[in-house]
């Protein structure tokens, strides 16, 4: 049952962070869970919190290879799943009119003219990959319905070509940002984590470790200042990536502290909508002001 | 300080907590408590913290259940508590066979589980039916809701009928583009790409390619009165305007009473429930009665938001009992009429058989509508759905 290469909860936080990930305890223990039930572990949470990542560090931290998913609005089978490749058979159909040709019609339809996507990708590899299905709330909900039968077996019936099994599920992560609520039957499924913004205190660290060349005290600037401009009420709350980009553009002007100037100039790292930058540039002294910000939310 | 031995007195607690959140009202199934007894087994000795995140991983999956899930758990587990299970590989089964023995019997504790299931049953079919008889109920509820008046609801009422609505499919009108795209089938021969193609089939034009006009989905402006007694009605709509949101369709919201206030930001930064709060703040300020006609000219004058009018597709909901001038109202919708492509009004009070749309205001506006709704129950918003995508 135990795939996890990790003896406690405690062990696979410090592996993630040295992995330069810092997961909180509820996160960890979801992930530590996950992988040793053998369920997909749900994400869901505001955009930029960091739930793409948690696939990713989690494929380096066991060796996998990390398949990716990425879900739109009409994807189906043929996208997520597999193709035939027609060219490639029209070529085919072709070199078969030469009566020396040794190709048959059954050929037409074997393993070379398969075109492999996410999904069956992640059922031929099975335990030597993360399935990643990246924003499954933008699909629709036959696509949801879908997946779930493809999750609870993890194996396809490929009509020309037969049953394909995987030997041992794939590790798998959803991530959803709530655009809307997912089927029941879905969540039931898996085990769920919900990713807040971090606190100042670890925002700073994931900072720090995401940017090493960012000085500590600009570091808390930018972190500070990201965490009052989350209070306002503003359309697109900025997430740890734009905290992250943010300290990478202030750092590679060469400022030691975050000035006025700077942050007006480079708002648009963070703030993405020309109405929240309006506001944010109108209240820029109140989100620079020295200080902690207050109403910090708390970490359990 | 309390240190539950392994075995079966450990699992009985698990388990119970799983019931006590059950009792609360949260949607927790039997399989959701045996993965949390199993998630506990792989933890092997879990002190409170460990308990507390393998139950937010096991036992919710939604942010708004965080709060009860957080009350219980502290009246459950209390501070210091540790429970140590040493049978990894079998807690599982045996979570699985303690909770069938106990819920065999039917007793209260199977009406209990009914009670739930149809909590969330408009969520989707389970795929653990607690009971045939639970789903009987649930289809009886929902049949009753649909013909209700929203103006009727009890809070519960209004709480399960909000999600109702936001799972309504919300039909959305399409226009044709006028961009040509390469298409399977279409109105014109795709010369280039048919040529390329037969280069692939030894230059026989074995393939033929076509194009054909794409279609857009038009954009779907809510234009609501939250004066006084429409607010229950308008509240269904912002509903049914979060669903469109929710479907990727650009739509735009805003409220009236005595005058326009463009809510769209609201609803696009807040979760459902918050919005729906400060809209609800909005109302409170606006006790002074309807203009319309100076609400829809205030609409029309602003530029920017009569760019998001063109081409849309408007629902103005309102019983039509204008404050203001009738001929304002007649002009601008009227006005309104030439920039949009299709106006359905939506009149709570046409849910009534004896109505008659004698009011002034009504009797102004009549002549620019294209689809006149009641939209007062469920049913009628089911409509509304079809309406739009005619």
């Amino acid at each position: 049952m135990n795939r996890l290469p990790f003896a406690s909860v405690e062990e696979l936080q410090r592996a993630l962070e040295e992995d330069r990930y810092l997961a909180d305890r509820g996160l960890a223990t979801a992930i530590y869970l996950a992988v040793s039930l053998d369920k997909p572990l749900l994400l869901e949470g505001e955009a930029g919190v960091g739930k793409t990542e948690v696939a990713k560090v989690l494929a380096s931290l066991l060796g996998r290879d990390l398949i990716r998913l990425q879900c739109y609005e009409g994807i189906d089978a043929s996208q997520a799943l597999y193709e035939w490749n027609y060219s490639r058979q029209l070529i085919a159909v072709r070199a078969m009119q030469d009566v020396t040709a040794e190709t048959h019609v059954e050929d037409l339809f074997g393993p070379e003219y398969l075109v492999e996507r996410p999904l069956l990708a992640a059922i031929r590899a099975g335990s030597r990959a993360v399935l990643l299905v990246d924003e499954l709330d933008r699909a629709d909900d036959e696509f949801e319905a879908f997946l779930l039968e493809i999750l609870s077996e993890f194996a396809v019936t490929i009509p020309e070509i037969g049953r394909v099994v995987a030997e041992e599920p794939p590790a798998v992560v959803v991530t959803s940002n709530r655009t809307r609520e997912l089927h029941d039957a879905l969540k039931r499924r898996c085990l769920y984590h919900w990713i807040d913004h971090p606190a100042l205190e670890r925002e700073v660290q994931i900072v720090r470790a995401r940017a090493p060349e960012v000085p500590e005290a600009l570091a808390r600037d930018v972190a500070t200042a990201v965490n009052r401009l989350r209070s306002f009420d503003i359309a697109k709350r900025p997430g740890v990536a734009e905290t992250i980009d943010w300290a990478h553009a202030v750092a590679f002007l060469g400022v030691e502290r975050l000035d006025e100037e700077t942050a007006a100039a480079t708002l648009g790292t963070v703030l993405k909508d020309h109405e929240d930058q309006e506001l944010a540039a109108a209240h820029l002294a109140e989100v620079l002001a020295p200080g902690e910000p207050a109403g910090e939310p708390a970490e359990a | 300080m309390a240190t539950l031995s392994p075995g079966a007195e450990a699992l009985e607690r698990l388990i119970g907590f799983g019931r006590e959140l059950r009792r609360r009202g949260l949607p927790v199934g039997t399989g959701r408590i045996v993965t949390f007894c199993r998630a506990a087994a792989v933890l092997g000795a879990l002190d409170r913290a460990d308990l507390y995140w393998a139950g937010r991983a096991t036992l919710i999956s939604r942010p708004g259940d965080v709060e009860a899930f957080d009350v219980a758990f502290r009246a459950w587990f209390r501070e210091g508590v540790r429970i140590e299970l040493d049978l990894p590989a079998t807690a599982g089964e045996q979570a699985d066979a303690a909770i069938r023995t106990t819920d065999a019997v039917p007793g209260p504790d199977v009406r209990e589980d009914a009670v739930v299931a149809r909590e969330w049953h408009e969520l989707g079919e389970g795929e653990e039916t607690e009971g045939e008889a639970a789903i009987r109920i649930v289809a009886s509820a929902s049949e009753v809701l649909r013909g209700k008046s929203f103006a009727d609801l009890t809070e519960e009422e209004r709480a399960r009928v909000a999600r109702l609505i936001r799972r309504l499919a919300v039909r959305v009108p399409m226009r044709k583009t006028r961009r040509y795209r390469p298409a399977p089938s279409g109105a014109r021969f795709d010369v280039r790409r048919t040529l390329r193609r037969s280069l692939r089939t030894h230059g026989e034009p074995f393939h033929r390619a076509w194009r054909a006009r794409g279609t857009r989905s038009r954009p779907l402006v809510l234009i609501l009165d939250i004066s006084g007694s429409m607010a229950p009605y308008s509240r269904a709509l912002v509903q049914f305007g979060f669903a469109a949101m929710a479907a990727g369709r650009r739509v735009e919201v805003f409220c009236f009473g005595t005058r326009l206030t463009r809510v769209t930001r609201t609803l696009r930064s807040k979760d459902p429930d918050r919005a729906m709060h400060e809209i609800g703040r909005l109302v409170a300020d606006w006790e002074g009665g309807t203009r319309i006609g100076e609400s829809l000219k205030a609409l029309l004058d602003g530029w920017s938001q009569r760019a998001a009018l063109r081409g849309s597709v408007v629902v103005i909901c309102s019983d039509g009992l204008e404050r203001g001038e009738p001929d304002l109202l007649r002009h601008e919708m009227a006005r309104l009429r030439r920039l949009v492509h299709r106006i359905v009004w939506v009149n709570p009070l046409k849910g009534s058989p004896r109505y008659e749309p004698l009011a002034r205001g009504m009797a102004a506006a009549l002549p620019s509508i294209d689809v006149f709704l009641p939209g007062h129950n469920l049913e009628s918003l089911d409509e509304l759905s079809r309406a739009l995508g005619d």
